[in-house]
């Protein structure tokens, strides 16, 4: 009746139980907190069931959030292990709770941290940015959030019964298949990814369509702003990356479930096939999360330098040179595979030559502050903390590249530093300046910047204490994921830097979470008093309400320029015209009980209960078919209303 | 039609387009396997010890004519000739059940002669690709039926149109596919 499921799954562990408790004790005051307040409906009407990409957004960046602190935690457990499992001492975890943690917070941080965050952006903006009302199929968006929220919960579930994957971020087989990891941890893994993997890549389809479809009138390809380019560049790559992903988790998944041979070490099968199969996705992904990011530091740059952005050009035709060379590289992850002098040779060379655009980016941002009037806003400050740690880690990359070094820091600390300083120090600083940026676009109110800035100083200090020392380690000889050494390495003190600099950013993310909540208490102080609270906007964007209606423009904009707004406000001629009919996607349940049927899907497929795989497997196709026989999916606004409601919100109409 | 109807018309035809590359993507990736893997016998049998042509040519003709009176149906869809193309849509659902029919007839007499996805890499590999090219033709044969229930309701409106569009291209794409899983996995398997 319940497959492999018994009592036995139930955590036993005081340190997971701990986990768990807090986990269910923050769930329980979240219902308490909306029952007693009374904001079921609220909940279920404003945000649960909207197809309002805005909103959409706004989700995403919580989860995302929620998220990033749980895969903190992780980390803050790996790092107090590492510095203190030396000779006698065994540190507070178990080898196998240890991997646990490890494969859960590259996971987590990737899958559930970075992509929420990078989506929660694209929602948020790319609607604005080309002047459209929407995004091409707002239910579709809603279906793929629901599924990203779907994977996040079965990975957190993984935590209350049963186990995680111990098999690292990326589950190599022959580790993690059936004869070395027979229980149901790599299964947790693989459906959480896929479920969610499925939804971003229905986002890629999605948002593709409506950059290109959905741009106001005008508004040419080498008119959209940069932001808008990288997410194209981003969602192409998610277009031909996550199918292979998709394809690769359903053969380790077939070889564990009904016994193939793809990736075993019998009968023919080829455990390097998945390595090169889920790095052929996985070097992609890489670039599918910094592009975005590009976009939103050339946004900040520009505004906060009061300049237009310098070499757009040059920017767009590096943003195609990355998205097209990503698919060349993937091998330079793996270069002691042994394939060989030649093979490691091309490989090497694409990964140095990939390389150029990122720089040719570097130096564009830096000539645009060139004379320009800079203001150091926090937005700024990540901007400034970025170029420098993301210049490090593109140096150490460069490194990495030539196949003969590669040989001795493979696997090491070295390589864990590379790469959080590319995901640290480019990803995360990228969306932390975007979130302070357009956060009074998307409340109406500024963040309190002195908090803001504090915050920037300990993530930065505290990320030089955490990664620079792992550079040194890896240099040294410590190899990534390990429990235990022997104080003859030498390693425990740099490892004691790495705790304290992880404490440093714990601290940071603290002093951000006070900064919102202070900020929204102090809300109608820091209110803006205009649509464009930075008063050097460039993007439309800024043109329309903070927070804009759900319909985002009362007008299609005609465009006739880049940077549309900075235009319009030198020029004073408006883009806008008088308010239209406008058609509104109604709300929809479906998302969501797809997303909470696909839970239990992901959760019988682990536990091999196959009743509940039918049972919600249909009942999945049914909500679809249901879905899409409908035919009344909208709802018209008329253009009294609309001009009605804008002229009580200070928009722009004619 | 409406100004707005054509709007989404539009982007819903150019999203399936999108989609359908995705999906080939996917089937790519199999092809890219099974050809890693098709010498990868191990002690089970080779392609030419299990391939049977004459049934496989048998199959292809059904799709591929299957297809051909999918395409029928969009020509009497354009000149709203409904009955023309209930016809054409019903011998369309009917030739590709008998596809589906076949191929799950292949796989069982494999797997009954002892030849399953288990004996080797290139028969796991085998089945995979194949199995999905099928169950995509099965996810097809359930939307026809749909698209069946919403005829008979509402007739040809400007949202049925749009579906059985994105149908027959959904069609089309595996018929390709097939052509590609019959070249590449059967003829050069026999060789």
């Amino acid at each position: 009746m319940l497959g492999r499921l018994t009592l036995d799954a139930l955590p036993h562990d005081p340190i997971v139980l701990g986990g768990v408790i807090s986990m269910l004790g923050g769930g329980l005051a979240a219902v308490i907190g909306l029952t007693y307040f009374k904001k079921w409906k609220w909940l279920w009407k404003e945000w649960l069931t909207s197809l309002d990409p805005k909103k959409i957004g706004v989700m995403y960046l919580v989860v995302a959030i929620l998220m990033l602190i749980r895969g903190g935690v992780d980390a803050l457990m790996m790092r107090t292990q590492q510095a203190t499992s030396v000779d006698g001492s065994q540190g507070f975890l178990s080898a196998d709770h240890f991997q646990q943690v490890f494969s859960a917070h590259g996971t987590m941080m990737i899958f559930f941290v970075a992509m929420g965050l990078i989506f929660a952006v694209m929602n948020l903006l790319i609607p604005l940015m080309i002047g459209a009302r929407d995004v091409a199929f707002p239910f579709l968006n809603s279906v793929s959030f629901w599924l990203f929220v779907s994977g996040m919960m079965l990975m957190n579930i993984s935590l209350m019964i049963g186990e995680f994957s111990a098999a690292g971020w990326l589950a190599y087989p022959p580790l993690s298949g059936l004869e070395y990891s027979p229980g149901v941890g790599v299964d947790y893994w693989i459906w959480a990814l896929q479920l969610s993997g499925i939804g971003s890549l229905l986002s890629g389809v999605n948002f593709f369509v409506t950059i290109l479809k959905m741009r106001a009138p005008g508004m040419t390809l080498m008119k959209m702003p940069i932001f808008v380019w990288s997410c194209l560049g981003s969602l192409i790559l998610i277009m031909f990356a996550f199918p292979i992903l998709t394809a690769t988790l359903g053969m380790l998944s077939l070889d564990r479930l009904i016994g193939t041979h793809f990736f075993t070490s019998d009968l023919g099968g080829n455990p390097m096939m998945y390595v090169n199969l889920i790095w052929a996705w996985g070097h992609p992904e890489v670039y599918i999360l910094i592009l975005p990011v590009f976009g939103i530091f050339s946004e900040v740059v520009a505004t906060f330098s009061r300049k237009q952005l310098f070499g757009y050009t040059s920017m767009v035709w590096a943003i195609g040179a990355i998205t097209l060379l990503s698919f060349t590289v993937w091998l330079h992850h793996f270069f002691t595979m042994g394939g060989g002098a030649n093979v490691n040779a091309f490989f090497g060379i694409m990964t140095m030559i990939i390389s150029v655009p990122t720089g040719v980016k570097v130096f564009n941002w830096l000539f645009t502050m060139y004379r320009g009037k800079v203001r150091f806003a926090t937005p700024m400050l990540w901007f400034m903390g970025f170029i420098a740690t993301f210049v490090i880690g593109g140096v150490t990359g460069v490194l990495m590249s030539v196949p003969a070094i590669d040989f001795q820091v493979h696997n090491s600390l070295f390589l864990v530093a590379h790469f959080h300083n590319m995901i640290i120090g480019g990803v995360v600083f990228g969306i932390f300046a975007g979130i302070t940026y357009w956060w009074p676009k998307f409340t109406g109110f500024k963040l309190n910047e002195k908090l803001g800035a504090s915050a920037f100083w300990c993530w930065l200090i505290g990320f030089i204490l955490a990664f620079l020392p792992l550079y040194a380690l890896g240099l040294m000889g410590a190899t990534r994921r390990l429990n235990h050494y022997d104080s003859t390495t030498g390693w425990q003190p740099l490892f004691i830097v790495a705790a304290i600099g992880v404490l440093f950013i714990a601290f940071g993310l603290m002093l951000q979470v006070i900064q919102v909540a202070y900020s929204i208490w102090k809300r109608k102080e820091y209110a803006v008093d205009s649509n464009d609270p930075w008063s050097s906007g460039r993007t439309l964007e800024w043109a329309t309400t903070s927070p804009p209606q759900e319909y985002n423009f009362a007008s299609t904009p005609q465009i006739t320029t880049r940077d549309a707004f900075w235009e319009m406000k030198e020029t004073g001629k408006s883009v806008f015209g008088k308010a239209e009919d406008i058609y509104i996607p109604k709300n929809s349940a479906t998302g969501v009980l797809i997303g909470i049927t696909a839970i239990g899907l992901g959760f019988g497929i682990v536990w091999h209960i196959w009743w509940l795989v039918i049972v919600t497997g249909i009942t999945i196709l049914a909500l679809l078919i249901q879905r899409l026989s409908t035919d009344d999916t909208e709802r018209l606004l008329p253009a009294k209303e609309v001009a009605a409601i804008e002229k009580a919100h200070g928009g722009i109409t004619a | 039609m409406s100004q707005h109807a054509l709007v989404v018309k539009d982007k819903t035809l150019s999203g399936f387009w999108a989609y359908l590359m995705t999906d080939l993507v996917l089937f790519a990736t199999l092809f890219a396997t099974y050809g890693v893997l098709r010498n990868n016998i191990a002690n089970g049998p080779s392609g030419k010890d299990i391939f049977d042509m004459p049934f496989v040519l048998v199959e292809t003709m059904l799709l591929l004519t299957s297809s051909f009176t999918a395409g029928l149906a969009m020509i009497a869809l354009h000149r709203r000739q409904a009955k023309t193309m209930v016809m054409l849509l019903l011998a369309t659902f009917a030739l590709g059940a008998g596809f589906l029919g076949m191929e799950l007839y292949e796989f069982n007499h494999l797997v009954h002669e002892g030849h399953s996805w288990r004996e080797s890499a290139f028969l796991s590999a085998f089945f995979t690709l194949v199995g999905t090219h099928g169950l995509h033709i099965l996810v097809g044969l359930v939307w026809l039926s749909v698209l069946f229930g919403q005829l008979i309701k509402k007739g040809i409106t400007e949202h049925t149109e749009r579906r059985l569009l994105l149908f027959s291209m959904f069609w089309h794409f595996l018929d390709i596919v097939w052509i590609f899983i019959f070249t590449f996995v059967y003829l050069v398997g026999v060789m």
